[in-house]
């Protein structure tokens, strides 16, 4: 049949003569497949930039895991899991889509509404869910200290295991969120608790030794929380590229359900019933699995590797 | 022969039914799911040290990678688009991303302090 239609493109006239489509696919559908390209070059030069600094300073790259472990009403540790329900309300919202460009196919305009309605909610699902993580990872978790050279140590006990500060100056069984300690307080309750000492972020991380530590804390200064220029967690570039690429790909998210919501009133008002086809539906619908395609590869460089 | 730029595309084969959609969307559920598991356990005999990472790293690309591949493939549809459209997309991604990540990673090396 391929074979056919070339004999019949080749005596009819030439294929880039104009007025036929030489992919087989539309103007649109085309360019879009095209800036999908090159926003994947783009995304690859971010991923592929905080690679290299990660294995410059591997030794105080923070672990994903040790940063992200909150998981909504459940205490304690639980890295992993919110990331990958944030992936799961991603794939699903990728499946409406194909379900919308598939009832587009069939001109069903309820369908269509319907099922790119979904696809809207998951998209707020989404951002909802990144912003929660945000301000997580903004307010903090443990704290930590900032030492002599200007990188952040971790406080621990002997073993390493990371202790915060809540239960370095208020004791272990302390609760509450969000309060500020002073290096003072830090100071004092470190000289006065010798079960505790220093440790570095990373992997293979170098824990202190008491006295060390006890020498370091002299001129340390309380951490908490993590913004552009300072980071509890670890190098301040962790943070950097974790705003910049998570908020890149959410910044995609966003503008990706603002479309959908543009399509989606289009689609109400009947404008693609006239036009005789859904085509439109389908060139978002690239969009926003691509959306998805790139978050697939921030979940593995940024919380998985 | 008026150039119309809102010509729809032409139609391509594709699976009959949605029954395929809900097969790569519990592949794609699985391969992530797996991916947690291994990313929580972090089993010993995976964290050897293989091509300048560890097998367990490299593993999660592979499955990133199938991921990707169904994404492309099946949900926007690629595969059933002619080949000239395939291969204009693809060859770009699959020459360029690999290659910009080696020259960065592999040459960046000379950077680490």
């Amino acid at each position: 049949m391929m074979a056919n239609e070339a004999t019949m493109e080749h005596n009819a006239s030439p294929i880039w003569g104009g007025g036929r489509q030489p992919f087989g696919a539309s103007y649109g559908k085309l360019m879009m497949w095209f800036f999908l390209l090159s926003d994947a070059l783009t995304f690859s030069g971010f991923l592929a930039a905080m690679g290299l600094i990660r294995f410059k300073y591997e030794d105080t790259w923070p672990i994903a895991e040790e940063v992200f472990t909150h998981f909504p009403f459940v205490e304690g540790d639980a890295p992993l899991l919110y990331v990958a329900l944030m992936t799961f309300i991603l794939i699903l919202s990728s499946v409406t889509m194909v379900m919308a460009v598939d009832a587009g196919h069939k001109m069903n305009k309820k369908g269509v509404m319907l099922w790119m309605g979904l696809t809207i909610i998951g998209g707020f699902f989404f951002l909802g869910s990144q912003a929660w993580e945000w301000g997580h990872f903004i307010n903090g978790d443990k704290g930590a200290v900032q030492i002599e050279d200007r990188t952040v140590v971790y406080i621990s006990d002997m073993e390493g295991n990371v202790v915060s500060l809540r239960t370095l100056i208020d004791g272990p069984d302390a609760h509450g969120h969000g309060i500020e300690y002073t290096d003072e307080q830090m100071l004092a309750a470190f000289k006065a608790n010798d079960q505790y000492t220093l440790r570095r972020p990373g992997k293979g991380a170098e824990i202190f030794e008491r006295g060390e530590a006890l020498k370091l804390a002299e001129k340390a200064g309380v951490v908490q929380g993590a913004n552009l220029v300072q980071n509890e967690y670890g190098n301040v570039l962790f943070a950097d590229f974790f705003f910049f690429i998570t908020g890149f790909h959410g910044f995609h998210v966003f503008s990706g359900v603002v479309i959908n919501i543009i399509i989606f009133i289009n689609v109400v008002m009947g404008t693609y019933e006239k036009r005789g086809h859904y085509e439109m539906v389908e060139k978002v619908g690239l969009y926003w699995h691509f959306v998805d395609l790139v978050w697939v590869f921030v979940f593995t460089f940024f919380y998985l590797v | 022969m008026s150039h119309n730029p809102n010509l729809p595309s032409e139609h391509h084969e594709s699976p009959e039914g949605i029954w395929w959609i809900w097969k790569v969307f519990i592949l794609l559920l699985v391969v992530t799911a797996v991916e947690v598991v291994l990313g929580i356990i972090k089993p010993e005999i995976l964290l050897g040290h293989f091509m300048g990472t560890t097998v367990l790293n490299i593993i999660f690309i592979v499955l990133t990678l199938v991921k990707a591949f169904y994404i492309v493939a099946e949900f926007m549809h690629l595969k059933f688009e002619r080949k000239n459209l395939i291969w204009t997309i693809a060859l770009p991604a699959v020459i360029l991303i690999p290659y910009l990540a080696f020259i960065v990673l592999a040459e960046g090396s000379y950077m680490k302090v």
